[in-house]
């Protein structure tokens, strides 16, 4: 992630967006419930306005020609609230004002005299109005009756503060689970994202197979061209690999023929000018193609260096495995390979690089050791994974010992004997890789020995 | 010993033949993969020393075929390629060891005994002459019935002596052929071996014999 210029965050986007969707959402839920809340409250009020309304006409009657009204109790007492509410009212016949309060004008009552409504401030106060009329048919007579009754609206006030309260809570409770729901949904979104981040991460150097995991349909398109890049690196990898292979054979198997031809002409040859030279022929020809693989091995190292492919591996299989290897190398000089392990030693690290690590400095030890001496290997497990070389050789030269272990350095003892330079190098770059060291010392009875710990 | 070497460089494997029967091995040739399974159908050998790219196929495709076919002859890989994945790639199809060219003829020789003495069977070729019983692949030598312990260097010698008793061989020719080409070695270094060597056969009826300025020979009597 160093190096990748980033810009804005899809996670963050995706919160974004779904959070202001849910703040719209509960602002307009807010406003929803609250008028649906004030008419029904209002429609409340005005159902009670209305039979407060109808029970004073119900009261009215013509006798004798004359309008009797006797406004009931009850039409008032049914119109009293817990915020003490102030009420109006206004009786006319006809159009002339009979009883009440006589600027009290309401809306004009429906054809048939049903009840209407109105809210309009009287005397100071906003109020809601009802206006219904009757008409009285006498013997002769017929006259309208119009009542206008009006109500304060504190005791309304009071409860759609309540209800706009409880609204503002709903609202802000839906916005609240809204944006914690948006948290989780746009971590899912996210998900299937991470996991192919995270299988790319996991995977080893060397694992440039395709994805096969299906992935959503979105994530289709970069999957696929990510597949392709990965077939391609594959492919000019594996062509570069075939280049060294085939580069090295094509060096290496020439001159195996030289040195097979210069080995079989020394045995011929008697001259002693003669022979010194074509010993220093072959000695040449090994020169070159020793440091050509070391070379090879090195890059390797360096590559797989960075990119650790990191495995359980027992130290003591795999020392026994070079020793194996190397004894008959040992055999021809008469040297012999020991092993010193208790047990086992698991540890983690990449097998080839160890393996390659190890086989040069045992190598080395078979190089320098006198013939007919032991060369004794020593694995531990702790304080770490260590493995260390000893042998009854003259040692390094103790001006050399710093500087040994650096690129192409060899030790001033070490002229009449064929080597890169890199061998421990090698080692040392391998110890390194695994978090640990490359110690070169002297033995107190002379030798080399040589500690190489993971 | 019979060996089959699968090899495309007609030189490489010219030198490679003229020194195995130079020790007194019976050695093929095949320069490709065809021919190597037509010799290996015909012929039963001890050891097939096999080069990894062939001008018809991969050598490791034949190593898994022999393999599969339940074949147990003992296979040693050449590779001319250094990678070690590529090393390991061969020990895992079943071959028996490998080794990286150019290679010591010597060192050759080291691994071809190794791996025949890991793999072979009871039934040896052992050599008996003037009351001693050399098996060279075991290393093992019996001289009046007494077990005789070798270093391999006396071992080496002694084969060499065993292969043409009665011929002359200077100190030079001792040294190729005892000695790798690592280090700076003194040929006065083969006298000490010789040396070894002469305490070793007191009791047979073999002596190596002093030649001042040309060199040993091993008589019979």
């Amino acid at each position: 992630m160093d190096d990748v210029a980033i810009s804005g965050s899809l996670r963050q986007r995706l919160m974004f967006g779904l959070v202001l969707g849910a703040a719209v959402l509960g602002v307009i839920l807010f406003f929803a419930v609250r008028s649906y809340a004030t008419q029904v409250a209002q429609r409340g009020q005005d159902g009670i306005l209305a039979a407060s309304a109808a029970s004073i006409l119900d009261a009215a009657s013509v006798r004798g020609g004359v309008v009797d009204l006797d406004i009931p109790i009850s039409a008032f007492t049914m119109l009293s609230t817990p915020a003490d509410d102030k009420v109006f009212y206004a009786v006319r016949q006809d159009g002339a004002f009979l009883t009440g309060y006589r600027d009290l004008a309401g809306p004009a009552a429906g054809d048939g005299g049903q009840a209407r409504m109105q809210s309009f401030e009287f005397q100071g106060d906003p109020v809601r109005a009802v206006t219904a009329s009757r008409t009285l048919i006498g013997l002769q007579t017929r006259s309208a009756i119009t009542v206008t009754l009006a109500q304060t609206q504190d005791a309304l006030a009071v409860t759609l503060q309540q209800i706009s309260r409880n609204a503002a809570f709903l609202g802000f409770g839906f916005f609240a689970l809204a944006v914690a729901l948006s948290y989780v949904a746009a971590n899912a979104a996210i998900r299937p994202l991470e996991r192919l981040t995270d299988s790319v991460a996991r995977r080893g150097p060397q694992d440039l197979s395709p994805f096969e995991k299906p992935v959503p349909a979105e994530m289709g398109p970069l999957v696929g061209s990510l597949n392709s890049l990965m077939g391609r690196l594959d492919m000019s990898l594996q062509q570069s690999e075939d280049f060294i292979a085939e580069a090295a054979h094509r060096v290496r198997t020439p001159l195996a023929t030289v040195r097979s031809y210069a080995e079989g002409m020394l045995q011929r040859v008697d001259r002693a000018e003669n022979r010194t030279a074509v010993r220093s022929m072959v000695r040449a020809i090994d020169e070159s193609s020793r440091a050509a693989g070391q070379l090879l091995d090195h890059a390797m190292i360096t590559f797989r260096a960075d990119h650790l492919e990191s495995q359980q591996i027992d130290l003591v299989d795999l020392v026994q495995t070079q020793v194996t290897q190397l004894s008959p190398i040992a055999d021809m000089k008469d040297l012999e390979l020991r092993l010193h392990a208790d047990g086992a030693v698991p540890c983690q690290g990449d097998a080839i690089l160890i393996q390659n690590a190890v086989r040069n400095l045992i190598d080395n030890a078979l190089k320098y050791a006198p013939a007919e001496s032991v060369v004794d290997l020593t694995v531990t497990a702790t304080p770490r994974p260590t493995v260390v070389v000893r042998d009854q050789g003259q040692g390094f030269p103790p001006d050399n010992l710093d500087t040994l272990a650096l690129r192409f350095q060899r030790g001033d003892n070490a002229k009449g004997t064929i080597g890169s330079g890199l061998g421990l190098t090698i080692a040392q770059d391998v110890a390194q890789a695994h978090g640990g060291s490359l110690v070169l010392a002297n033995q107190d009875t002379g030798g080399a020995c040589v500690t190489l710990s993971l | 010993m019979k060996f089959l070497l699968v090899e495309d460089s007609e030189a490489l494997a010219h030198a490679v033949s003229s020194r195995m029967r130079q020790d007194g091995h019976v050695i093929d040739h095949a320069a490709n993969l065809a021919d190597a399974r037509a010799f290996v159908a015909g012929t039963e050998y001890d050891l097939i020393l096999l080069d990894i790219m062939l001008p018809d196929g991969d050598g490791r495709a034949f190593l898994k075929q022999h393999r599969a076919s339940d074949l147990d002859t003992p296979v040693i890989v050449l590779t001319a390629r250094s990678q070690v994945s590529d090393r390991i790639d061969s020990l895992d199809l079943g071959a028996d060891d490998y080794i990286t060219k150019p290679f010591d003829h010597a060192e050759l020789e080291a691994r071809c005994r190794a791996v025949l003495r890991r793999t072979s069977g009871q039934a040896q070729t052992t050599i008996a002459m003037g009351g001693l019983v050399f098996d060279p692949v075991a290393g093992q030598l019996t001289v009046r019935g007494q077990d005789v312990a070798l270093r391999n260097r006396e071992l080496r010698l002694l084969e060499v002596f065993l292969n043409a008793p009665g011929q002359l061989f200077s100190k030079q020719k001792l040294t190729d052929r005892l000695f790798s080409f690592d280090h700076d070695v003194s040929e006065n270094a083969i006298e000490v071996y010789v040396g070894r060597l002469r305490k070793h056969l007191e009791q047979s009826d073999l002596k190596i014999t002093t030649f001042r300025g040309l060199g040993y020979r091993l008589d019979h009597g």
